[in-house]
């Protein structure tokens, strides 16, 4: 299946990436020669495989459903491109 | 005292003890040497008066007799740990004002430990790369060059800064991450020791993620032992981490010098490439020699799903990557570049703020997980990953450890493979099938090409058997005799 222009629209869009319309052409070309050589996984033979979804087979840990850090809103603002009294300022979402 | 930094940490730490000197005069001339080599670009940032006042804290612990494992060692930290306070980029131009409220679990082990930090070191973006040169910051040169040659030479990457400031003694030892062999190759193409330990012994709490599921912390170090003591400080249950594992944390450096008699060695036939260089066919018998010689057995194995580690590799990590690299949207933290709407806010932001190689890996990431091709790529990917593991589980029915090159090839120059990423991609070949199966693998300084570049080896260990990896390494390192050290040329 070959990577064109229109699918690296597609795939940028979704990645939330611009990328401008000159780029779409050469990165098609990049993507297909790293998805070529990906193809190569078919010839393995996987019936009756479990993915591995996890590198330690244990379960997931639990803890008791309680707070146990917060208060902090400066800390969390203190990077904030932008904020005002104690918010995070974001661009218009709702018209 | 300049000549306090050819120390290693092991030296370094008993002359502390020894009250031969303090801290502050050990760290001080590691600050000269940083400042001297700033042609190699290893730190990305500098931190000389944190570490001189860590070190002054820390001899005035080790006057009141509470020094701790590491109490005054000087370090370098990787720029993917955030430490609070302290600039935290990951190299990448998205996150590049980033000042953390908060510091990883691992650089707070150390702390705890009484280590000093020297400042932050450059890596390839987001740790993604095999040269270095996709940091924000420019690459870093390594202090090896070929004989009679001055082109600039990769150190590897991801962490190429960690394991050219240790090579070029700019710290005793650094942090690291290995994704799919960022510590090891890096420590191969330097000279230096590096240490991949099991999935879940160091907590990723508080270190900027790549692919979850495959990252690693761990120390890239002089010799094997500073390694052992560096590993035991970084590791340790984290709550923070969910994947942390609760075992107990063994004395590493205990391991260094243990005799390895009657241990079992596989050498695996697929890591005999074709078109293997002959340089690293006879470093890798070299090899298979020391550990006979030290009372090893020999066994010949097979990993049969070998070759399809990579292209699994570049499923998944791409997945995982896109996946967290989403949280980079210009809102709550780093870089915004406003457009006419959000949309456009985001993909600004993220196209201005991500360097080319991350794009692409994000833009493989986002293909394979897309409606479609979830199914062909990322579950073919997952149960390729099974296959990969089982290899190593039905192996070590077999053999205690596995000796295998670190990486095809010693260092090369800068720019040489900029232009192709799958030939980039092809430096993990030997390391990325152990993150995969999450199992610990070594990389340890083993010989020269005929150019004297630094070539590696690398053990490949059972989960949490890293102490047999550091018998066996300490063994190999006894065995290969002093190894020469980069000329300083930058000085």
């Amino acid at each position: 299946m070959a990577i064109d222009a229109a699918t690296v629209r597609k795939v940028a869009r979704l990645a939330r990436l611009a990328t401008p319309e000159e780029r779409l052409e050469p990165l098609a070309k990049e993507l297909n020669g790293i998805i070529a050589w990906i193809e190569q996984l078919a010839e393995v033979d996987t019936d009756g495989v479990e993915p591995m979804t996890s590198a330690v087979a244990q379960s997931l840990p639990m803890r008791d459903d309680v707070v146990t850090e917060g208060g902090d809103a400066s800390k969390v603002l203190a990077n904030a491109p932008r904020s005002k009294d104690g918010f995070f300022v974001v661009p218009k979402v709702v018209e | 005292m300049s000549d306090l930094t050819n120390l290693t940490l092991k030296a370094a730490l008993d002359g502390l003890a020894a009250k031969a000197f303090s801290s502050e005069e050990l760290t001080a001339a590691h600050i000269h040497a940083i400042e001297k080599a700033r042609a190699l670009n290893a730190y990305v940032l500098e931190t000389p008066e944190q570490a001189l006042a860590m070190a002054r804290a820390s001899d005035a612990r080790r006057a009141s007799g509470d020094a701790g494992a590491l109490d005054g060692a000087p370090l370098g930290i990787k720029d993917l740990f955030c430490t609070e306070g302290v600039r935290s980029t990951a190299c990448s131009k998205i996150i590049g004002e980033f000042v953390p409220t908060y510091e990883s679990t691992v650089t707070t082990n150390l702390w705890r430990d009484g280590a000093v930090m020297l400042g932050k070191l450059n890596m390839d973006e987001f740790a993604m790369g095999s040269s270095n040169e996709s940091s924000a910051f420019g690459p870093v040169t390594n202090p090896w060059r070929s004989r009679g040659s001055n082109q600039a030479l990769t150190p590897g990457g991801s962490s190429g800064g960690s394991a050219a400031a240790v090579a070029a003694d700019l710290c005793l030892g650094a942090t690291a991450t290995d994704t799919g062999g960022s510590i090891r190759q890096p420590a191969g193409f330097t000279g230096t020791v590096g240490i991949k330990p099991t999935y879940g012994r160091c907590s990723r709490w508080g270190v900027v993620a790549f692919a979850s599921s495959l990252d690693q912390a761990g120390p890239i170090a002089k010799t094997v032992e500073d390694a052992a003591i560096l590993l035991t400080s970084m590791s340790g249950h984290d709550p923070k981490d969910s994947t942390s594992l609760s075992v107990d944390v063994p004395d590493f450096a205990s391991f260094v010098g243990k005799g390895v008699k009657g241990l079992r060695i596989g050498v695996p036939a697929e890591y005999r490439l074709d078109g293997m260089s002959p340089q690293i066919a006879a470093l890798w018998d070299q090899g298979v020699a020391w550990l006979k010689d030290a009372g090893c057995e020999i066994v010949d194995i097979s990993l049969p799903h070998t070759k399809y580690a990579l292209p699994a590799y570049y499923i998944i990590a791409p997945a995982e990557a896109s996946s967290n690299l989403a949280r980079y949207d210009g809102m709550r933290f780093g870089l915004r570049v406003e457009g006419a709407n959000l949309t456009d806010t985001y993909e600004n932001s993220r196209a201005a703020g991500f360097g080319h190689e991350v794009q692409r890996r994000i833009l493989i990431g986002t293909y394979v997980l897309s409606a479609g091709y979830y199914d062909a790529y990322y579950l073919k990917a997952l149960k390729v990953r099974r296959r990969i593991a089982d290899d190593f589980t039905q192996a070590f029915g077999k053999v205690d450890a596995i000796l295998t090159p670190t990486a095809p090839s010693a260092a090369f120059p800068l720019g040489e493979k900029s232009d192709d990423p799958v030939a980039m991609y092809l430096n993990d070949v030997f390391t990325v099938t152990t993150n995969l199966a999450g199992l610990p693998g070594l990389s340890l300084p083993a010989g020269q090409t005929a150019d004297g570049l630094p070539l590696g080896l690398q053990l490949i260990g059972r989960p949490l058997d890293e102490g047999t990896l550091f018998s066996l390494a300490g063994a190999m390192e006894k065995a290969a005799g002093v190894m020469p050290r980069a000329e300083k040329w930058w000085v």
